[in-house]
């Protein structure tokens, strides 16, 4: 059988392939009429590449080139480092039919010679492209939207039973910050829900054992613990601090204050509720028109007329379910991907074994997101539900009346 | 009839049923046939003037009766009715 050198292989390629300088090439790019393909190593991408070119290694790419170009009459520019291996890749996709391929001469380092423009990518580290090996797969997500949540903060009210798996998940998907504002201490009653929490956390800060805990997860997770109640004076503050907040608070002054709050502040608010076998969850943004919570209930029940976990019950896994749930919603708003729950309740019913989504509206006549709002600063959040200020143990240990 | 789903804090009155039958042509009055059947449920989904109180959310077919016609949304036997009361447990 008649063999060729790779050297007689490039002669002959040149001769079949159309090469382009990377001026020409340039001059293409800025009028929008070639895709450029560039089709090197990984690691070369990584070290700089054209804004805007499409990244398929040559391994991958008759595999892939459809997803990025699939008409055959269009131009396509592929590139590598030196203008060789675009030949053989250029080769490639005009046996796929792609009449309209060229191979740019002189690549990459001719582009970055000639003083063309590059970006440096913020890239994962080896160790974090395994770890987060299963989002980067999912074109949802990738290595951009990993990046996305390892650059986002999310703050939890409450380090219990819906803020345990919250945690846990967000910590794990690697949300880079990780706010907890918690002033109690773990109780054995704890552990049968709040998953975050292990028997040795027994009276220690939850704020401080779900930092642990997350930790032990992902060390890159930074983890803020703001070991208070949220009241009408911290409120702004904390909350000013991230782009997302999560509820998972156990009483009515606690949530309209970190409704009113988010409302205020422009934040979207993650928000959940779960008793006995039942939960909902929905997400609050008011800044994309969506309702709040004071648009769902305008007013809190009477004390004492709505059981609280404490009183009620609730059975263990059902927070485990209704907080991971919170988590992926806060995902989602984080990476801009599929429909949050904003204007719809979801709603789970364990012993019936179904999830309803219902609608809720936002209220025109809201007081703090309506047309007319009379509710335009933090309020005494514990009059307003006529319930007495709660005694809670503050930062310094100091026993102190709250006013939510 | 219509499907009526009950929520956990309103079960004491319906034999712990997560759904109960009730007929009625408007939300309004099948919440008063609700109350013939299981007495002491209206008190909790309603203020002394009978209005629908403020934190409890009434939804036919997955839509809240504030964006309908309040308690005269009219109702039918293939409609389905959640109760959503408001709820704050979550530690």
């Amino acid at each position: 059988m008649a063999y060729i050198t790779s050297d007689q292989l490039l002669a002959k390629l040149r001769q079949e392939i159309k090469e382009i300088s990377v001026h020409e090439l340039a001059d293409k790019l800025d009028k929008g009429e070639i895709t450029l393909v560039d089709i090197r190593g990984r690691d070369e991408w990584d070290q700089g590449h054209i804004s805007g070119a499409a990244h398929i290694p040559r391994g991958f790419l008759e595999l892939q080139i459809e997803t990025r170009q699939a008409n055959r009459r269009k131009p396509i520019a592929v590139m590598c480092a030196g203008g060789v291996r675009s030949l053989l890749g250029a080769r490639d996709l005009q046996t796929m039919g792609y009449r309209n391929v060229v191979s740019v001469a002189g690549g990459f380092s001719g582009w970055k010679n000639a003083g063309y423009p590059f970006v440096v990518p913020r890239t994962l580290t080896p160790e974090q492209r395994n770890r987060y090996a299963r989002h980067i797969v999912m074109p949802e997500v990738g290595e951009e939207g990993q990046l996305k949540l390892m650059d986002a903060s999310v703050l939890l009210i409450g380090a219990g039973g819906l803020g345990s798996p919250a945690a846990i998940y967000l910590a794990a998907a690697g949300v880079g910050r990780i706010g907890l504002v918690d002033f109690d201490v773990v109780d054995t009653s704890n552990l049968q829900r709040q998953i975050i929490h292990r028997l040795d956390d027994v009276d220690k800060p939850k704020v401080e054992s779900a930092a642990h805990t997350i930790g032990q997860l992902n060390p890159d997770v930074s983890v803020i613990g703001h070991r208070t109640q949220i009241t009408s004076q911290n409120a702004f503050n904390i909350i000013s601090q991230y782009d997302i907040v999560i509820n998972g608070s156990d009483n009515f002054p606690t949530r309209y204050l970190v409704n009113d709050a988010c409302v205020l502040l422009g934040k979207p608010l993650v928000d959940a509720s779960v008793l006995r076998f039942e939960g909902q969850v929905t997400v609050f943004d008011t800044t994309k028109g969506g309702p709040c919570y004071r648009c769902l209930y305008p007013d809190p029940p009477p004390p004492g007329e709505v059981p609280s976990c404490a009183e009620g019950g609730v059975l263990g896994v059902l927070p485990g379910i209704i907080g991971s749930l919170e988590a992926l919603e806060a995902i989602k708003l984080i990476l801009g991907q599929g429909d949050p729950l904003v204007g719809r309740l979801l709603q789970y019913d364990a012993l019936d074994g179904e999830f309803r989504a219902l609608n809720i509206a936002k209220n025109p006549a809201c007081p703090v997101c309506g047309e007319h709002p009379t509710v335009t600063e933090l309020i005494d959040y514990n009059q307003f539900c006529g319930v007495p200020p709660v005694e809670v143990v503050s930062a310094n240990g100091a026993q102190a009346a709250v006013s939510a | 009839m219509t499907t009526v789903r009950i929520p956990s804090p309103l079960r004491r009155y319906t034999n712990s049923q997560s759904k109960v039958q009730a007929s009625g042509a408007t939300v309004q009055e099948l919440i008063n046939n609700l109350e013939a059947e299981y007495p002491g449920v209206k008190s909790r989904l309603c203020d002394d003037s009978g209005q629908i109180k403020r934190y409890v959310n009434v939804f036919v077919n997955g839509n809240e009766i504030r964006t309908l016609q309040g308690p005269e949304t009219p109702v039918a036997a293939t409609d389905e009715i959640s109760i959503v009361p408001a709820m704050a447990g979550g530690r």
